[in-house]
């Protein structure tokens, strides 16, 4: 793994992405993304008392379904690296004691999902690991406990809100794999950035920045422009986050065209009242493991860029008057050769 | 000059947004997303809040109208007290089937101004948290919504009782 320019890396050996595995519940499925989820659930609830276990058992089934797929044991995987949006990381953490994995659980709010991916596939580089497991995701309703109102409360969302994703992604990333594989062959770390805006309920605008600064780096440090990726998607900026970051590039010199989407704006369609679209650190994960994924491997898209964004604050400072300081980190893969 | 900047204002009032946005955008992010982000169109707002608002307060009255009809000695504060009863009732139970907050999130403020809005924040905080339990979840988080006004309409009827005592001296 080298560094070149001033925040990117690019890794020596290939990092294959083996398999992806999305779930996902029924609303998501309803949006336009509905056929490239490998699962979808009936019941949110999974038949637990609360969205907290609800989002546990998602994740910890999500897990036990990618091993499955990947015909892997327990023992055969070296690391798992996951990420959610709960207070202390709870989902993450109480999921891995059903595994006999080694663990370590990220947050980056709803960029937990490329931060997941870029340390597994550091541990590949570095030579320690030979199969991982990365996995991110988040679920509307524990979401809408732990950072706003009681569910049954009645109230208006503003107009620039967007909707929690209930879905988990899943993916295997391997040090040995075949030509025909997508892989990740460099990765971005983020900066946080902060711009002065306090509203909780307009995190587009507040990750727009961070989205930017990153793919700035990105572009500045590999020499490449927006127009060389088949793909460009950032995370969960949802429908106005993204027409600030197009004007943010434009500002830049960068402008972003046709190949540009936003995870959280293209998962619901436009009929499902989720305003500016959908947002979490299910968002990326459940998008780049169904569809990315799937015209990765099949080889439609050659190079895909994937900046997952995070909001990083709390009620408790929000609630104290500060501003909301966001991160994206980047993560760049290669399509199969066919 | 300043003729044209009221003349500006008045027309963002209408559209409900602002009309000129100049400079670089990271320099004045915050007033660059201000101007950026879509507004809620006020006319249907306050349409929709007048007619939901207004059904309810409606339906208040019919259920008082009704108790009168049907026991004309009955003094009529206490139809007050049987209409609220009947509104906070009905609330409860459509909060718990999960309807009000829909019927909510069209009505806006003609849901939450009347004693709907009250019974509704503290029905979906006592159903939310009853998941952490009777005495730390339901006992310390049912107020969780409805305390603020409650403390805060104590508090400045307390400043209206004591400027209204000020007043009634002289």
């Amino acid at each position: 793994m080298k560094k070149i320019g001033k925040s990117t890396f690019e890794f020596e050996k290939d990092i294959f992405v083996k398999g992806a595995f999305s779930l996902v519940s029924s609303k998501e499925a309803e949006g336009v993304l509905g056929k490239y989820f490998s699962e979808v659930l009936e019941d949110d609830t999974l038949g637990e008392k609360t969205f907290e276990k609800a989002e546990r058992a998602m994740h910890t089934l999500a897990i036990k379904k990618i091993l499955k797929q990947q015909e892997l044991l327990e023992s055969e995987v070296d690391l798992l690296v996951s990420g959610d949006l709960m207070n202390q990381l709870v989902t993450s953490n109480f999921s891995a004691r059903e595994f006999d994995i080694p663990f370590l659980g990220v947050y980056s709010a709803c960029s937990s999902f490329t931060e997941s991916l870029l340390i597994a596939g550091t541990f590949i580089s570095a030579g320690a690991a030979k199969n991982t497991i990365s996995i991110a995701g988040s679920h509307f309703s524990s979401a809408e406990r732990q950072y706003r109102n009681p569910l049954e409360f009645g109230n208006q969302r503003q107009t620039y809100s967007q909707w929690t994703v209930t879905g988990m992604g899943a993916t295997h990333l391997s040090l040995i794999g075949s030509n025909e594989m997508p892989r990740i062959k460099k990765v971005t770390v983020g900066k946080v950035t902060d711009y002065g805006i306090k509203d909780i309920a307009n995190m587009g605008a507040a990750m727009a920045t961070a989205a930017s600064r990153t793919l700035l780096d990105y572009f500045q440090d590999t020499k490449t422009l927006p127009t060389d990726y088949d793909l460009i998607a950032t995370g969960d900026l949802g429908k106005l986050g993204s027409d600030i970051l197009k004007d943010l590039m434009i500002e830049e010199g960068f402008p972003l065209g046709q190949n540009y989407t936003d995870c959280g704006h293209m998962i619901y369609s436009s009929l499902q009242n989720s305003f500016q679209g959908g947002s979490g650190a299910g968002a990326s994960a459940v998008v780049f493991n169904s569809y990315i994924y799937e015209k990765l491997k099949k080889g439609e898209f050659k190079k895909v860029l994937l900046v997952a964004t995070g909001a990083l604050m709390s009620v408790t400072t929000n609630q104290q008057g500060d501003t909301i300081p966001c991160v994206a980190h980047l993560v760049m893969f290669e399509g199969g050769k066919c | 000059m300043c003729f044209v900047k009221i003349l500006i204002k008045i027309c963002e009032i209408f559209i409900g947004g602002q009309l000129f946005f100049m400079g670089k955008i990271l320099d004045n992010y915050v007033e660059y997303v201000e101007s950026k982000s879509p507004k809620t169109g006020w006319f249907n707002s306050l349409l929709h809040a007048f007619l939901i608002g207004g059904a309810i307060c409606s339906l208040g009255q019919m259920v008082g109208d009704i108790i009168k009809a049907f026991n004309p000695m009955m003094d009529i504060q206490m139809v007050g007290t049987w209409s609220s009863i009947f509104i906070i009732a009905l609330t409860i139970v459509l909060t718990a089937l999960g309807v009000f907050d829909r019927i909510a999130k069209v009505g806006g403020a003609g849901t939450f101004v009347p004693i709907s809005g009250f019974a509704n924040s503290i029905a979906s905080c006592a159903i939310e948290y009853k998941k952490e339990g009777l005495v730390f979840g339901v006992g310390s988080k049912m107020f969780f919504v409805a305390g603020p006004v409650l403390v805060n309409g104590v508090a400045y009827s307390l400043i209206v009782g004591i400027v209204y005592f000020i007043i009634s001296l002289f």
